[in-house]
Formats: structure tokens, C-alpha cells, sequence
């Protein structure tokens, strides 16, 4: 695990390492992660769901996640809802989610590349 | 919403969807005053006049004008309840201003909450941003500023990760510090 970066002179060495790793990096092997911040979204807690989120990926130092963020998809009744890409595993949309939930995730799906069949609404092969 | 930070970030929002480039925030504390109020700036598409005066209607917005949602009611609701109120200035083409003004030490106001995990959703919804974040409290101020932090990372997009965690702590840091009279 590394430390917060608490200053802005470690913000600009972070930024110098960064850079390097993103000529290293291949554009293709990247996970995305899309939480739905539509009113319906925010109001059920998805702004906590990311935090959850950027949370435990900074936590375990993961490379290669980027986290992001849509409107309203329509399902309204099973925010917060997130969505997971992650090249070799199933597109899936989980619903319902909680802080906690979304570190579990984070660890099963995106680390692990388990799909959490239970809390799965859409499943894209 | 529970926190008046949620409606800021539903606010925003509806900004983004408008195609704002650059987003100011103002948020004023006045205990002397007793009024909270917080505005969200942008140069997005703007409203029509007409548009202006549906957007508080929620049964008439809600599928209409998909920019525009329950949000809006939502907050006209909490402000009116606080002896407030919300009004909206925009103009086509220009932009919209939404500023939402509450009595301070009403009962019924919501906290401001976690503005700092607002301030991170919005730069990862829209990394190259321009955002100013202005805070006041009692003459107190709390400034933070997207875009020296984009000049400055240039090729490195703001939503890395370890950069949306180092916004966090820092404007946590900096609002926290603005209820500690000195």
C-alpha cells in the first residue's frame, strides 16, 4: 500500500511517475468503471459509492482503472449502479450497491476478475 | 438528498450535460446574515426564457427536457422549506447560474456535507474541467482551482486515481480549516 500524497511537491513527483507509466502502459488492457450520478443516482448514494471506489483502488495501488461516471440509465429503482468493463470478463451492470458492496468489487471483479453473479442486473458477454 | 453537497453535485450535473467547459461554485456562510447560499456557474448551452420557467415544474420537465429532472424541484423544495429560495439566470448559448439560498440556522437545512467527495465526482465525470471552488465562511475564504492542476499535468489526466484521492483530502483539509476561528 502507499502513502496519501499529501503535499504538492509529492503531487508533482506523482506526476513525473505517472507519466512514465502511461508510455509504458498498453491502451488496451484497461478497466473502466461508470457510476451512474443521475438525481436518482446521487440521492440513493452513488457519490459514495465512488469515493468507495477511488478509495480502495488508490488503497491497493491498482494502475490501469479508470473510474468515471454517466447519467440516469433508466433503472432507477436499483441505483446506485455501476458499471464494470474489464477486458476479459463479462461487461456487467451491478445494482443496489453500497460502500461496502463497492469495495468488494473493486477486489472480486477488478483484482480478482470474478463476476458477482448476485448483484449483476445486465450481463454482456 | 441528504446533504446540500448532493444537490450542488445534481447541479452540476446538469452542467456537464449542458457541455460546460468551465464550472464556478460559490458557496457563502454568513452567520451575521444567517443565509447559506451556493450558486453553480457555467458556460454550458443555456436556457430559453421558456426553458427557464419549465425547469422548476417536475411534471413537466422530467421527460421534455432530459437536461433537467426532479433535480431542480428537488432543491426549490429544500430552499423554500429553509426560508430560502432558488433562481436560475441563463441565457442561450452563455451559460446558466443556479443559485439556492437557505436560512442558516433553520431547522429544516439540510448540512452542507462532503463537498470535497463532490468536487472529486465532478473532475472524474470531466477530468480537462476549468473549476473554481470558492467558499466563504464569515469572511474566511477556501479557495480550489482545476486549472493550474491541468497546466500543470497537461498530458496527465485528473482522474488518476491517486490525484482524485489527493483533491479530496486537500479541500477537505481547507474547508475544515474555515470553522476554526482563529
Amino acid at each position: 500500500m502507499m502513502k496519501q500524497i499529501k503535499s504538492v511537491d509529492e503531487l508533482m513527483k506523482f506526476k513525473e511517475a505517472a507519466l512514465d507509466k502511461i508510455k509504458e502502459r498498453k491502451a488496451d488492457g484497461k478497466t473502466t468503471i461508470v457510476v451512474g450520478m443521475g438525481t436518482c443516482g446521487i440521492t440513493a448514494g452513488a457519490r459514495e459509492v465512488m469515493m468507495a471506489i477511488i478509495d480502495e483502488i488508490d488503497k491497493r495501488n491498482l494502475s490501469d482503472v479508470i473510474v468515471t461516471q454517466t447519467g440516469c440509465a433508466g433503472m432507477c429503482q436499483h441505483e446506485p449502479i455501476v458499471e464494470v468493463n474489464k477486458p476479459g470478463t463479462p461487461q456487467i451492470v451491478y445494482g443496489h450497491l453500497d460502500e461496502d458492496k463497492a469495495r468488494r468489487l473493486v477486489f472480486e471483479h477488478v483484482i480478482n476478475g470474478n463476476v458477482i453473479s448476485e448483484w449483476a442486473l445486465v450481463q454482456r458477454d | 438528498m441528504l446533504e446540500l453537497s448532493h444537490h450542488i453535485l445534481d447541479i452540476i450535473e446538469n452542467s456537464l450535460a449542458a457541455g460546460a467547459s468551465a464550472i464556478k461554485i460559490t458557496v457563502i456562510e454568513d452567520n451575521s446574515r444567517d443565509i447559506l447560499s451556493f450558486e453553480v456557474a457555467d458556460n454550458g448551452a443555456g436556457l430559453s426564457v421558456e426553458e427557464i420557467g419549465q425547469v422548476c415544474d417536475p411534471f413537466v420537465t422530467s421527460r421534455r427536457l432530459r437536461r433537467v429532472g426532479l433535480g431542480i424541484p428537488l432543491l426549490q423544495q429544500a430552499a423554500r422549506a429553509c426560508e430560502g429560495d432558488l433562481v436560475i439566470k441563463s441565457e442561450k448559448g452563455k451559460g446558466t447560474a443556479v443559485k439556492a439560498t437557505f436560512q442558516l440556522s433553520h431547522i429544516d437545512r439540510m448540512p452542507l456535507g462532503d463537498v470535497a467527495s463532490t468536487l472529486v465526482a465532478t473532475v472524474a465525470a470531466k477530468p480537462d474541467i476549468d473549476l473554481l471552488y470558492n467558499h466563504l465562511v464569515d469572511g474566511r475564504e477556501f479557495v480550489f482551482n482545476t486549472g493550474w492542476l491541468v497546466s500543470e499535468f497537461k498530458e496527465l489526466p485528473l482522474n488518476e486515481v491517486r490525484v482524485l484521492s489527493w483533491i479530496k483530502s486537500y479541500c477537505r483539509d481547507g474547508i475544515k480549516k474555515l470553522y476554526l476561528s482563529e
